[in-house]
């Protein structure tokens, strides 16, 4: 079963706008691009060809991982609004 | 009137978990307005965990639960498995306690519960609702401040959970390191209640917990998990971030790996993923407590890391700081004093109580598993399944033979001085845990 199977069975309302916002250009810098591996849902992925960091918001499950890893500390995380993001049912 | 007067209650709770609810009923039987903020569509809708709820900590907030909140099953066999590449040994404690039980419970099910008793009992509850700030006047907290508009209050309780973005904003702790908290990721398996109890052993209603060591996680600081549901499976792990980070794992393959072991598979075989979850543990412990109150604010629950991971206790630890700072605000408001002395009564409680005194007992745990891990978390665990592979292994090979080999390799591939290194460990953790 992939990740993406999973996340198939995941309860979601996203919202259009991200509550998580690196910082792009100081993730320019980061060897490490730790989020995109300790992210539980895969938010985060490494476009190398546009050295650019891609944000799948919308799968986020909101357990904090990356803003606690990111060690360029430049990740503005935040809830989703108040009626948007994850609903777990089995939590 | 001002906004001030027109959004004004006495409490205002932020977060509807176990520590929000608690805190809030609590107010409410006292007689006094309080409302308390979830941010989610319900309460439990953003919480995830094991996990099992305890009987006697949560009849202290609601006494008859057990008539008619929606437990799924009632704890009687704790089985701790130490897994090897594809062996394992289980050590299993059975007994069916009415008196104290454990419940496994579903957080959608559970909180939402707990919360529409709250609301039986006075509390009012908004729902979909962020706070996005505290409102701050002359260095007291006066408020929160949502998305929508901002409320005012004598006192406001956080109870915000692990991410706990409010005790960060009025600086009552620094940022949360990568060692001080595991990330927590979950399955929940689909399986026929008759097939539960076959494969675990039950009869009706009773339940099973397994915590499992090593596996994927082999001396690393993160451990596995099994609770049986009514009809369902829970199969998850809770791993030290920094300990993710080092070793360049993504979790929900570590979990992969950890349901493929020969010992796991069998019991969640066939069944259909119904969630797939995540959530994180603040496992910092008695040294990484923040600032517990302030000048009307008080801290309560994962928000305070109150988490004695040893024990798997969460839930409780946060019910009981709940009610604490809930009997807390009751009194102040008695009072009329919000004063950061009048709140301090708080952490005097707190310190009181079990839940200081076992996370006191354990202040040295993180430190020590921290500096350890490698042969607690690993070589030791490598060498029980050792011993029972040499012990049950029929191969002609004479038995003081084996025995001399086993001891021999068992100081050699450790060495001398790390083996002294972890009695050392352990004596001073034993001592601090024992004695002070």
């Amino acid at each position: 079963m992939t990740l993406d199977d999973k996340l198939f069975t995941v309860k979601y309302r996203p919202d259009e706008t991200s509550h998580l916002k690196p910082d792009f250009e100081m993730c320019k810098t980061c060897t490490s691009k730790i989020c995109t591996v300790i992210c539980p849902a895969k938010v985060y992925e490494w476009e190398e060809a546009e050295k650019k960091l891609t944000v799948n918001f919308e799968n986020c499950l909101e357990c904090g991982a990356c803003r606690i890893a990111c060690e360029k500390n430049c990740l503005n995380w935040e809830y989703p609004k108040g009626n948007k993001g994850v609903t777990f049912k089995n939590g | 009137m001002t906004d001030i007067e027109k959004n004004k209650t006495e409490v205002i709770v932020v977060g509807g978990g176990p520590a929000g609810i608690a805190c809030a009923v609590t107010v409410a039987r006292a007689g006094h307005e309080v409302i308390l903020i979830e941010r989610g569509s319900f309460a439990g809708s953003k919480n995830v965990f094991g996990g099992a709820i305890y009987a006697q900590p949560t009849r202290e907030i609601f006494p008859d639960f057990e008539k008619e909140a929606p437990v799924e099953r009632l704890n009687v066999e704790h089985k701790f498995a130490i897994l090897g590449e594809d062996d394992s040994t289980v050590i299993s404690y059975r007994r069916k306690d009415t008196e104290n039980p454990s419940y496994s419970v579903i957080r959608g099910k559970f909180d939402r519960w707990m919360a529409e008793q709250a609301k039986k009992e006075g509390v009012i509850i908004v729902e979909e609702t962020v706070v996005r700030e505290l409102l701050i006047k002359d260095e007291q907290v006066v408020g929160v401040k949502t998305e929508l508009e901002d409320y005012y209050a004598d006192i406001v309780v956080l109870a915000d959970g692990v991410n706990s973005l409010l005790a960060k904003q009025i600086g009552f702790r620094k940022k949360i390191e990568p060692k001080d908290v595991a990330l927590s990721v979950k399955e929940v398996y689909k399986l026929d209640k008759e097939k539960i109890n076959e494969r675990f052993n039950l009869s009706d209603d009773e339940g099973c917990i397994y915590e499992i060591f090593g596996g994927p996680m082999l001396g690393m600081l993160g451990l596995g998990f099994i609770y049986t549901n009514r009809e369902s499976v829970s199969i998850g792990l809770g791993i030290g971030l920094d300990e993710l980070c080092e070793h360049n794992l993504k979790p929900y393959e570590v979990l992969d790996k950890l349901k493929s072991h020969p010992t796991l598979a069998p019991l969640i075989k066939d069944g259909e993923l119904l969630e797939y979850s995540a959530h994180l543990i603040p496992e910092g412990g008695y040294k990484k407590i923040p600032t517990l109150f302030g000048a009307g604010v008080m801290i309560a629950g994962d928000a305070a890391m109150l988490v004695n991971n040893l024990h798997w206790e969460g839930t409780n630890l946060a019910m009981i700081s709940g009610k604490l700072a809930g009997e807390t605000a009751v009194r102040a408001l008695a009072c009329g004093d919000f004063s950061e002395n009048m709140l301090s009564r708080y952490q005097k409680e707190l310190e009181n109580s079990f839940v200081m005194k076992d996370l006191k007992t354990y202040r040295n745990l993180m430190d020590e598993a921290h500096s350890r891990n490698d042969s607690f978390m690993g070589y030791y665990l490598k060498e029980v399944n050792g011993f029972f592979k040499m012990f049950t292994t029929v191969d002609s090979i004479p038995k003081r033979e084996k025995y001399r080999r086993f001891i021999f390799d068992f100081i050699k591939k450790r060495n001398i001085i790390e083996l002294f290194k972890d009695a050392l460990s352990a004596v001073k953790l034993l001592w601090s845990i024992l004695i002070k």
